[in-house]
């Protein structure tokens, strides 16, 4: 299973989740778990996803999630969680 | 599994502490484009530079962007070109066709800087080690992205007194031929002792005759990560503050460890070896002196510096080593004057000399690096450092090196632009009393006792 983190960081707005996760679907990408917090205002958002039937690749997931935070300003990024995995365990 | 905490502790090392790869470095082996025509020595080399690396820069690139880590060099080191040279070239202007076909490689692939061409001569020089030497000046100044490097000394050898005095000339000659850029040609020449066969890190980089045909080596950083976790124990006792920089080397090492095992995979090269080492950069934030600095000093170069950088070296690597199978290189804390805000700050102060320098490298890796002195020191001077710092790599069993830029048309007080990774450098005073009656002595120092091991 190719599992990413997706996080989004940035001012709270309205309908944020519903941007993302519609690329999501778009793009096949399952949602496995959803943790989200409100800090000083700041919206901040993880997704664990797997994204082994999506037709793209990570790197081209990454990439137009970023532009997609883009349009409603905010800053996602998409993470392989090997990244996470590899520095929090051991 | 991984909780929001951990991943925003992650990305803000990213985001705001400049984590990232240094870089990934594919060595790759030119002992069989040995010929002994240079025309055909040429074009193998560029052959086979151009199909090994082909997918370099744009591996490294998906790996950035599918990790989210900056990896901000893709380099190459090659088989030293003294050896490779060694039977095609009959005169230093031949080598020099090697070191133009290597940077024109480096531009067809894409990296930044392309190591190797390079000369092992510890012991003593070979016609070819000598040829290759003194083609180093021109080959500096027609290229771009080739880097050399020479090994003069090691604790097995001793050190090839004859080589120090040639390269205080050749140092001087690049200079020349470079003063236009602010003799920029010596950024790229580096003078070791006890050099490492798997350095992934340049100007030094070269490919071992000890290695496998291709390697890859993979250089991490992250000096701003370590600074940022000691402002959170700032008083602290030394236990805490060793611990907090050992736990910071792990989790920067093991990105490394990622980058390296992920970047052999998909180019289908073997992993060599990650190099532990704190390297910084001009960007602000991303300086070995502002640890030094948390860690207690008013400026680098104060009494307690070099107290504070071995504990600071010893934590990295004990960190570092448990985070990956294979260590090598260099690992260490380098120390570089231009590439570091917080060293030309501490130069600019006052609060560090050229003296303080070679202390401090004593207990770190690497040696004097990227330091600029007045264009007009003698090469029997030049000669003179470069000794004192061979001896001590010598004498410790360590790596040493010396990277140091006579700028040409510039005295103490002014200050030199290199631009880009390689910084801006105050220009620094040099000890004026003379050593020549002792660097034009013929030969080589001996071995150490303790290099007697078998």
């Amino acid at each position: 299973m190719k599992r990413t983190i997706i996080t989004v960081v940035g001012k709270d707005t309205v309908g944020i989740i519903a941007k993302v996760c519609t690329y999501l679907a778009d793009n096949n990408v399952n949602i496995l778990d959803i943790s989200q917090t409100i800090v000083q205002g700041f919206f901040n958002m993880m997704m664990v996803t797997d994204a082994t039937r999506s037709p793209k690749n990570g790197a081209q997931i990454a990439e137009e999630l970023e532009a997609v935070g883009k349009e409603i300003g905010v800053v996602i990024r998409c993470q392989h969680e090997d990244i996470f995995n590899m520095m929090h365990r051991i | 599994m991984i909780n929001i905490f951990e991943v925003n502790e992650t990305n803000k090392m990213i985001t705001q502490e400049n984590l990232d790869v240094r870089t990934i470095t594919l060595g790759i082996s030119l002992l069989d484009c040995i010929d002994s025509d240079l025309k055909k020595l040429n074009e193998k080399i560029y052959r086979k530079i151009t199909t090994v690396a082909k997918d370099l820069v744009p591996t490294g690139q998906a790996i950035e962007k599918e990790y989210g880590i900056p990896i901000v060099n893709k380099r190459i080191s090659v088989t030293p070109i003294a050896l490779v040279g060694g039977s095609a070239c009959r005169c230093p202007e031949d080598f020099v066709t090697i070191a133009r076909t290597l940077d024109r490689a480096a531009h067809e692939v894409g990296v930044n800087f392309l190591g190797g061409y390079s000369a092992l001569v510890s012991k003593g020089m070979t016609q070819a080690d000598d040829f290759l030497i003194r083609s180093i000046p021109q080959a500096l100044a027609a290229t771009e992205r080739v880097c050399s490097s020479v090994n003069v000394g090691s604790t097995k050898t001793g050190i090839d007194m004859d080589a120090v005095r040639l390269l205080g000339d050749i140092i001087l000659q690049t200079a020349e031929l470079t003063k236009e850029e602010d003799s920029l040609g010596c950024a790229k020449l580096v003078v070791f002792c006890n050099a490492p066969d798997d350095n992934p890190f340049m100007a030094g980089a070269f490919h071992g005759v000890t290695e496998a045909d291709a390697v890859i080596n993979v250089g991490v950083s992250g000096p701003g990560v370590v600074k940022h976790a000691l402002t959170e124990v700032r008083g602290a006792d030394f236990e805490t503050l060793c611990e907090t920089i050992k736990k910071t080397a792990f989790k920067v090492t093991r990105v490394g460890q990622l980058v390296a095992q992920e970047a052999s995979r998909r180019l289908g090269v073997p992993f060599g070896i990650i190099d532990l080492s704190l390297a910084p950069t001009p960007a602000i934030g991303d300086s070995v002196a502002d640890i030094l600095c948390e860690i207690g000093l008013e400026h680098a170069g104060a009494p307690g510096t070099t107290a504070a950088l071995a504990l600071l070296n010893d934590q990295v690597k004990k960190g570092g080593v448990m985070a990956s199978s294979y260590v090598g290189g260099l690992s260490g804390a380098f120390i570089p004057v231009s590439e570091d805000q917080g060293m030309i700050d501490a130069v600019k102060a006052g609060a560090l000399s050229l003296e303080k320098l070679e202390a401090m490298t004593c207990v770190c890796s690497v040696g004097l690096d990227m330091i600029a002195v007045p264009g007009d020191t003698k090469a029997t001077t030049i000669s003179g450092i470069i000794a004192d710092e061979m001896a001590i790599g010598m004498v410790n069993q360590k790596t040493t090196a010396v990277r140091i830029i006579p700028v040409i048309g510039k005295g103490v007080g002014e200050t030199v632009e290199f631009g880009g990774l390689l910084g801006y450098a105050p220009i620094m005073p040099v000890n004026q009393f003379s050593c020549d009656a002792f660097v034009n002595r013929r030969g080589r120092i001996p071995a150490p006792i303790h290099s007697f091991k078998n």
